[in-house]
C-alpha cells in the first residue's frame, strides 16, 4: 500500500497514477540532477560535492517518503539508464580525437594499466580478508572497479552477488570521483592523460564523468582505460582467483 | 542527427551481437566503442590523413557524442539509486566496504597515475 501525501488525499487515483507512472520517476530524476548540477555549480563543481551521489541521495529520500520501491523507480529512470551504452559507444569520439596523443602513449597506457588492474583487485581482496570478510563479500568486491555489466559477470563467477557487486561498483564509482583531483594534487601529477587513465581504471564510467569535467583529454584517457580495464580485468581475475584465496 | 544516433546504435548492436556470437568476456558496448573507433580510423585513414583531428570526425557525429557524454553522470543516476536495496547489507559490513573500497581505489588510482607519469615522462 502506497501511502498517499496528505496534499493529494482527496484524490486518491492521482496519487495512484503519479506514484505507478514511469513519467513521474523519469521526472523526478531529471529534477533531482538538476537541482544537484546547481549545487555542484555553486561549490564551484568541488570534487566533495558529487553530482551522481546528490542526486541518488534527493531519489532515496523522495522513494522512501513516498513507500515507493525501486523496481517502481526504474520502470521510469530505465529511459536514462538505457542510453548509458550508447554513450559508452560515443567515447569512440574524444578517443578519436586524441588518436595522435593515444599512439604516442601507448607503452604507457599498457603498462598504468596492467600495473593499475592488479592493484585494484588484489588491495581490494585483501584489505577486504583482511578485516574479516566472508567469501561472497570478498568475492562481490573484486571486480568493484571496472564497468558493472563486466563486473556483475564476474562477480557471479567467483561466488559473489551480482546485484551486491552493482551497489559496490556505483560507490567506487562515486568515491573515485571525489578523490581524483585531490589525489592527483596530492601526487603532483598535472598531465590530463594520467589523470584520465587513473579515473577510468579505478572507477569506470563515473570516474570518466568526473575526468570530463576537468578537460576532454582527461575524459578521452578515462574512456580508454574503463574499456581496457574491463577487458583486462574479465581475464587476470580469474587467473588471480586462487591466488587470492577466492 | 538521427544519422549519428543510428550509427551510434548500430555500433552498440553489432557490439551486442558479436559478444553474445562468440562469448566474448565484454559488455556490448564496450566493443561498440571500438567498433565506433576503428571506423572512424578507417575513415580518417582514407582521406589520407592520420586521424585524431577534430575536423575528421562527422560533425553530427561529434555533436551527438558531446552530448551524450556532456552528462554522462546523470546517466549513472538510476543505477546508483540501486544501492538502495542493499542499504541493510552495506550497512552490516561498512566498515569493511568503506576502508577496501577508498584504500583501494585511491591505490588504483595512485599507481595507475604514477606509472603513466613515469613512463611518459621519459620521453618528454
Amino acid at each position: 500500500m502506497i501511502p498517499i501525501p496528505a496534499l493529494l488525499a482527496p484524490h486518491p487515483e492521482v496519487w495512484v497514477y503519479l506514484s505507478t507512472s514511469p513519467l513521474s520517476w523519469l521526472t523526478l530524476t531529471l529534477l533531482a540532477f538538476i537541482v544537484a548540477d546547481h549545487i555542484s555549480v555553486a561549490f564551484n563543481r568541488h570534487p566533495a560535492v558529487n553530482l551522481v551521489a546528490l542526486a541518488t541521495i534527493f531519489i532515496i529520500v523522495a522513494l522512501k517518503a513516498t513507500g515507493t520501491n525501486y523496481e517502481t523507480y526504474f520502470a521510469g529512470a530505465q529511459f536514462i539508464h538505457f542510453l548509458l551504452g550508447p554513450a559508452t559507444v560515443a567515447l569512440a569520439v574524444p578517443l578519436y580525437r586524441n588518436f595522435e596523443r593515444v599512439r604516442a602513449t601507448a607503452l604507457p597506457i599498457a603498462a598504468s594499466l596492467c600495473v593499475g588492474s592488479v592493484v585494484a583487485i588484489v588491495s581490494v581482496v585483501a584489505i577486504a580478508k583482511l578485516l574479516g570478510a566472508s567469501h561472497e563479500i570478498a568475492a562481490s568486491l573484486a571486480p568493484k572497479s571496472v564497468t558493472s555489466p563486466i563486473a556483475m559477470g564476474l562477480s557471479e563467477r567467483l561466488g559473489g552477488a551480482p546485484f551486491l557487486t552493482t551497489a559496490l561498483v556505483m560507490a567506487t564509482g562515486i568515491f573515485g570521483a571525489m578523490i581524483l583531483s585531490p589525489l592527483m594534487k596530492l601526487l603532483r601529477i598535472k598531465d590530463p592523460a594520467a589523470i584520465g587513465m587513473a579515473a577510468g581504471l579505478a572507477s569506470h564510467g563515473v570516474g570518466a564523468a568526473r575526468a570530463f569535467h576537468i578537460d576532454s583529454t582527461a575524459g578521452a584517457f578515462a574512456g580508454i582505460a574503463m574499456g581496457l580495464n574491463g577487458a583486462l580485468t574479465s581475464v587476470i581475475l580469474p587467473i588471480l582467483q586462487p591466488w587470492l584465496g577466492l | 542527427m538521427i544519422a549519428a544516433f543510428a550509427g551510434i546504435f548500430g555500433c552498440q548492436l553489432l557490439g551486442e551481437f558479436i559478444v553474445r556470437a562468440f562469448a566474448l568476456p565484454l559488455p556490448g558496448p564496450v566493443l561498440g566503442m571500438f567498433l565506433l573507433f576503428a571506423a572512424l580510423v578507417a575513415r580518417g585513414g582514407g582521406s589520407g590523413k592520420g586521424g585524431g583531428n577534430n575536423a575528421d570526425v562527422p560533425k553530427q557525429l561529434g555533436a551527438a557524442a558531446d552530448g551524450l557524454l556532456g552528462h554522462l553522470s546523470l546517466l549513472f543516476v538510476p543505477a546508483s539509486v540501486g544501492l538502495m536495496r542493499y542499504f541493510d547489507l552495506l550497512v552490516a559490513n561498512a566498515l569493511t566496504l568503506v576502508l577496501a573500497l577508498s584504500i583501494s581505489t585511491a591505490l588504483a588510482m595512485a599507481a595507475t597515475a604514477l606509472t603513466f607519469r613515469l613512463l611518459a615522462g621519459a620521453k618528454s
